[in-house]
This record gives structure tokens, sequence and C-alpha cells, in this order.
């Protein structure tokens, strides 16, 4: 009796220690995916990456091709985004966290904004075609695209600087209402500097995002054939993903190693701003 | 003087913050006011039943044909496939990650998740395109070039990250007390897992694959590239199919007047789009809401 329960101990031991093992393949499948997605990319793409590359406009021969436009429209799109969506984000968060009274109103846009955070891009594509670049008739401008793009990481940048203006301890605030500074004052001057850390790492993700995002930019109709560089909100652009894309969709080898190369390019960028924001919240909890 | 001066600034910066806030909810009403009026005009022209329950989606070609089904069916596919891929990896991570990974492998693996949930939705697409499509030939050689079977599984990779991070977070808010007691009564690691941990931390995990489910119908540019443009009401993955999304893209690559039941089909198949995903992130929500109270 007691060996078939020293042998029935023994079995669920066994049955344990391949459970952990099977969760731990799968977790390291995910390091595997990673791995050969960036070493296929870099593979492909690496030849094509030189200066000619990064100083040429797009072109129908793959070897003279390059993303100098796209690379000056994503710039145009990204530093036009960051103006509208950063004050507009940041600001609303200070309103939902330390002006508003809590009850429904508040309630119902916290709720809208989550929801809003789940809704897909290419619905705010939608949105930007139809009251941007029609009702408004900006056309298929970079404003057109920005305020499309501002409007997709509103809820981004509004949710993170929510979580971080609530971590702000509320004896900070106490203080300087109790020596006579007004609401104004104490957010200004108390709660928005000790809150900066997490709301810049969330401001960075939402770019980032920004940056990446292509569907939406298709529907607002950013070109993808563009050989001249933006020089006004009201011009005509397309951005790197735009050009990896329209790369990706042509049948012939080359253009699909053109665009391996534009991914490394969009991939360093976003991994740059992607250390950038782990340091500024690693040095901010410090 | 300077009181009262200052009193009717701090009023005017209240209501441009609240302004800011209120752009939110502009928002929205915006996207639904849009939706909703080309979508009535649309379906002035096309009988909702037939839009609803037609098996024919041919708006480019003659003759015309507006049934959503195959459209529904493609992205059905995808989301299937792709709930197969990230599911069960996302659930075994969350385990893996919660209840034996230790502090430091913790914080090497968290980063790699951020990685992957980061990369645009343009590079899996280039990925499925070169590099998963080319293996699925290999097995399978009557595969088509643009096939479902390649876009699910890049859009499983894809919402993966985010599935066992939501599941992460569930597991670890499940009270330590309740393993520890089970580990005393002799429990292994996997009993205690599969049945103290993961039930109590179900309604969590259970969020999770509503949100990853609305993901995956939302995802738009890898099923653009590597699923195809043909709607094809088709349960065979290894074909060529269109979904929603790939829809709407494929007719705003072309120029479109505005006015043109053409243009009118873009604003009906995103509110169906935007529709089920409000209903799964709503629901999502409410499942969370009630499981952050339990443990309260």
């Amino acid at each position: 009796m007691s060996s078939s329960a020293e042998s029935n101990l023994a079995w669920r031991h066994r049955k344990a220690a391949v459970f952990k093992g099977f969760c731990l393949t799968v977790t390291g499948l995910a390091v595997v995916i990673l791995v050969v997605l960036l070493y296929q990319v870099s593979v492909i793409g690496l030849p094509w990456l030189d200066g000619q590359f990064l100083s040429s406009f797009p072109s129908r021969f793959p070897e003279k091709a390059g993303i100098k436009s796209a690379l000056a429209g994503t710039l145009w799109l990204v530093s036009m985004t960051a103006m509208i969506a950063i004050p507009v984000g940041v600001l609303a968060a200070v309103y939902l966290e330390e002006y508003a009274r809590p009850g429904r109103v508040t309630e119902f846009i916290n709720i809208n904004i989550a929801n809003l955070a789940g809704v897909p891009s290419i619905v705010y594509g939608i949105l930007g075609l139809a009251i941007f670049v029609r009702f408004f008739a900006l056309e298929r401008s970079v404003i057109s695209g920005a305020l499309t793009m501002s409007l997709l990481i509103l809820p981004v940048i509004i949710i993170a600087a929510k979580e971080a203006i609530r971590a702000v301890p509320s004896s900070l605030r106490q203080a300087a209402y109790a020596v006579g500074a007004t609401r104004w004052q104490v957010v200004k001057a108390h709660v928005l500097p000790s809150a900066m850390p997490g709301i810049l790492t969330g401001i960075i993700l939402a770019l980032s995002r920004a940056i990446g995002e292509t569907a939406p930019l298709i529907m607002i109709g950013a070109l993808t054939y563009v050989t001249f560089i933006p020089e006004g909100p009201m011009d005509e652009f397309t951005a790197l993903p735009i050009q990896i894309f329209n790369w990706t969709s042509r049948p012939q080898q080359e253009f699909h190693e053109l665009a391996s190369a534009g991914i490394i390019v969009l991939l360093v960028v976003l991994l740059m701003m992607n250390a950038l924001a782990v340091y500024i919240r690693n040095r901010g909890t410090r | 003087m300077k009181q009262s001066h200052i009193r009717y600034s701090e009023k005017l910066l209240e209501i441009l913050f609240f302004l800011c806030a209120a752009i939110s909810v502009v928002t929205t009403i915006a996207v639904i006011v849009v939706l909703a009026v080309e979508t009535y005009g649309f379906l002035k022209q096309v009988p909702v039943t037939e839009f609803l329950f037609g098996t024919l989606w041919t708006p480019l070609l003659e003759p015309k044909s507006y049934g959503l089904l195959p459209l529904l069916s493609g992205t059905m596919l995808i989301v299937v496939g792709a709930s197969l891929v990230a599911l069960p990896i996302g659930v075994a991570s969350a385990v893996y990650l919660s209840e034996y990974a230790s502090d430091k492998t913790r914080r090497m693996l968290k980063p790699v998740l951020e990685v992957l949930a980061g990369i645009p939705t343009v590079v899996y697409g280039f990925f499925a395109l070169t590099f998963v499509t080319p293996i699925i030939k290999i097995f399978l050689p009557e595969t088509h070039v643009f096939n479902a079977a390649s876009a699910a599984i890049v859009v499983g990779i894809m919402v993966l990250p985010m599935v066992a991070s939501l599941c992460d977070d569930a597991l670890r808010a499940v009270p330590a007390s309740l393993r520890e007691g089970a580990y005393s009564l002799g429990a292994t690691s996997f009993e205690v897992t599969t049945r103290v941990v993961l039930p109590a931390g179900l309604s969590g995990i259970f969020a999770a694959f509503v949100l990853a489910i609305s993901r995956a119908i939302g995802e738009t540019m890898a099923v653009t590239l590597a699923a195809g443009a043909t709607p094809n009401l088709t349960l065979n993955p290894l074909e060529s199919i269109q979904t929603m999304t790939a829809y709407i893209v494929q007719v705003s690559l072309g120029d479109t007047p505005a006015g043109t039941l053409t243009y009118q089909t873009l604003f009906a198949v995103a509110a169906v789009l935007f529709l089920i995903t409000l209903v799964l992130n709503i629901a999502a929500n409410s499942i969370m809401k009630r499981f952050q109270e339990v443990y309260e």
C-alpha cells in the first residue's frame, strides 16, 4: 500500500516538474520569436542600409530608392502630434485627477477614455478621413495626419498621466495648500514636477506608438510615393511605416529587402525611445 | 483687486482643463455620428438583411454585391487562429512569470514582452509574408502566397505580450495565503497552480482573452499584407481571405470619391467593426472591475 502511495507521490512531483518545464519552454518561445524576427530582418536588410538609403527619395529602381522623404514625414508627423497631444493629454489628466469632483460626469469621462483606448486604430483613420480630410478640408496634409494621430494616442497619454498624478502623495498637496497656494500653483509647482517621470514615460511610449502606426495614415491618404520633403503643415507627406508597407506589398524580392532596411531604421528609433522610457522610469522610482 | 484676479484666472484654467478632458467625449461622439450618418446612407441603398446575411462581398466588381459574411468569416478565421496561438502561450508564460520565475528572471523577461508589444504591426506583416508563409509552405505546399494561417499566427504573436502581462497581473493578484495553504497541505506546484491559482485568477484571465480577441479583430496591417484581398466565405486557413479591416485599407488605397456607395461601404464596415470591439472592450472592463473588487 505504502509503496503505491510513494509512487503516486513521485508521479505527482514528476508531473509538476514537467509542467514547470512546459511553462518555461513556452515563455522562452517569446524570446526565440523576438530573436528570429530581429535576425531575419537584419540579415535581409543590413546590406541595403547605407548613407545612400537614408538620403535618397523612393524610386522605381530598388538600388536608387531610399527613405529620405519617409524619415522627414515621420519627423514632421511626430513633432506636430507631440505639440497637440502632449498639452491636451496632460491637462486632461490634471483636470480628471486634481479638479474634477467625483461624480457621474467624471466617471463617464473616465470610462469613455478607457473605451477609446481600445478602439481599433483604423477607426481613428476613418474618423480622420471624414472630419479632418473632408469636413475641415485639410486634405492629405501633415496636419490631418497629426490631428488623427493625436486623437489616437490621447487616451494612452491621459491614462499614463493620470496614474502618475495619482501616485503623488497627498501630503505634498496639503502642505502647499496649507501655506496658501491656489490649486493651479499646487499643480504647477508640486504635482506636475513630482509626477513628471511617470508622465514622460507615458508620453514617450505614446509617441513611439504614433511612429509605428500605419493604418490610420493609409486611411487619411498619406501618399506612398513622395519625392519631396514637406515644408509646412499643409503639405502632403509619407511616413516610414507607409514606405515599409508599400515596399512589402510589392512582389519583387529587392523591394522586400528595402522594406527590411526600412524596418531596421524604424526598430532602432523605437528601441531607443523604449530604452529612454525605461531609463526615466527607473530614475524616477529611485 | 489682486485676489479677484487670481480667482478669475484659476476658474479660467479649470475651464480650459475641462475642455481638454472633454475632447475625449467629443471624439467618441464624432466617431458615432460619422459612422452612423454614412452607414445610414449606405443602408438606404442596400437592405440591411443583404448587408448582414449576404454571402457575397464584391463592392468593387460587377455585379456588385454587399453581403458582409465573407469579411466576417475572414475576420473570424484570424481571430480563432490568433487565439489558438496567443491564449495558451500567454497563460503558460503568465504562470511561469508569476509562479516560478525568480525576480531576476522576471526583470529580464518583462522587457522582452514590452519590446514584442511595441513592434509596429506593419513589421509583423512583413514577418508573416517573408518568414511564416514560406515555413507553412514547406509543410503544406498547396498553401496560397496570401493565406489566413500566417496572418493569424503573427496576429497571435502580436497579442501574446498583452495576454501574458494581463494574465500575470491577474495571477499575482491572487493572495499568497491561498498558495501557502495549498502547499502546506502537501500539494505540488502543478496542483497549486491548476486547482488554486488559476481558478482564483479566472476572471482576470477571461478578461485578457476578451481583450485579445478584440485586438485581433481590429488588427489591420498584418492581415492586409499577409492574408490577402479575396473576400472568401471559407474555413480553410490556407486560402486567401479578406478581413473587415483589410477591406477598409484596400478601398482607401484607391481614390474613392466621397458620397459614392463604395465610399459609404467603408463606414458601414467600420461601424460593424467598432460595435463588435466596443462590446468586447466593455465586457472585458466590467469583468476586470468585478475581479478587482474580490481582492480589495
